[in-house]
């Protein structure tokens, strides 16, 4: 049941993510280019899976189990640190270059797109890359 | 600022934000973990317990396989060389990890949360997004 979930939870995201306009890095960076003619819709993204993820999340942080009795294992770091900001600072520099992040990384590799293959290979290699640096 | 009214699609970016938002609901709820894609990828083969983690990758792979049964699949606009995204990907799986987060785990999971690491994390990002794309298409590519 877990693992039945856990895909339909990744079929539905996935779905977002076209559906959306996320998985075209072209109006992802038209998203991001404030400068030039500047295509709002990712903000009506983030108002629409915020919209629905407050009332999740506010039904989540008030149990101890999940609707499968797993541990409900929400994010309890809260400090600021200079690791999450250069991090982030780097992520958003990596996501302005091409317009993709790694959902739709994912989803356009899967549509067989050469150069998001070369992506997601690369993030990959990024990934573990800083684990070895962090050994 | 001069918005693009022929590209904004205002209510297929709400719908779809709102799919992302029950899938990000559902995995909480049902699994009780959190949808962020950098940190299920980055962990996707430590074995403990992670099983939950290839299905949910399995779900996004299959995904635009499964849309085209229902609709055709939406333009995806790679618009450079392969270099370009060998470099972002680096950048993207590094920083996502360091960061401890990317725009699905901080940006919507952290937002919903109320999460004011997240909030700080989502700033900082859209920032340096916002500052990248500037250079790359108005100082470098003019």
């Amino acid at each position: 049941m877990a693992l039945l979930s856990a895909a339909l939870a990744g079929v539905i995201f996935g779905f977002g993510l076209l559906l959306s306009g996320m998985a075209n890095p072209g109006k992802v960076q038209g998203f991001l280019d404030l400068a030039g003619a500047w295509d709002p819709s990712l903000a009506m993204v983030m108002i629409g899976a915020i919209a629905v993820g407050l009332v999740g999340f506010g039904i989540a942080k008030r149990q101890a189990h999940s609707l499968l009795k797993l541990p409900m294992e929400l994010p309890a770091a809260t400090q600021i640190d200079r690791k999450l900001l250069t991090g982030s600072a780097l992520f958003g520099i990596g996501w302005g270059l091409a317009g993709i992040c790694p959902g739709p990384g994912l989803v356009t590799m899967a549509m067989g797109i050469p150069q998001a293959i070369v992506f997601v290979v690369a993030m990959l290699a990024g990934m573990q890359l800083l684990r070895f640096i962090q050994k | 600022m001069m918005i693009d009214w022929v590209h904004f699609t205002f209510w297929q970016s709400l719908a779809g934000g709102a799919l992302i938002g029950l899938a990000a609901t559902m995995l909480i709820l049902f699994n009780g973990q959190v949808a962020g894609i950098s940190g299920i990828v980055g962990k996707l083969f430590d074995m403990r317990q992670g099983a939950w983690r290839f299905a949910f990758v399995i779900g996004l792979l299959l995904s635009p396989w499964l849309y085209r049964l229902f609709a055709a699949l939406p333009e995806a606009q790679f618009e450079f060389g392969w270099p370009l995204y060998l470099v972002a990907g680096l950048t993207v799986g590094l920083g996502s990890r360091l960061g401890s987060g990317c725009t699905s785990g901080h940006g919507v999971c952290g937002l919903s949360r109320l999460s004011k690491r997240s909030l700080a994390a989502t700033l900082v990002f859209m920032g340096t997004g916002f500052v990248t794309v500037y250079v790359a298409r108005h100082l470098i590519g003019g």
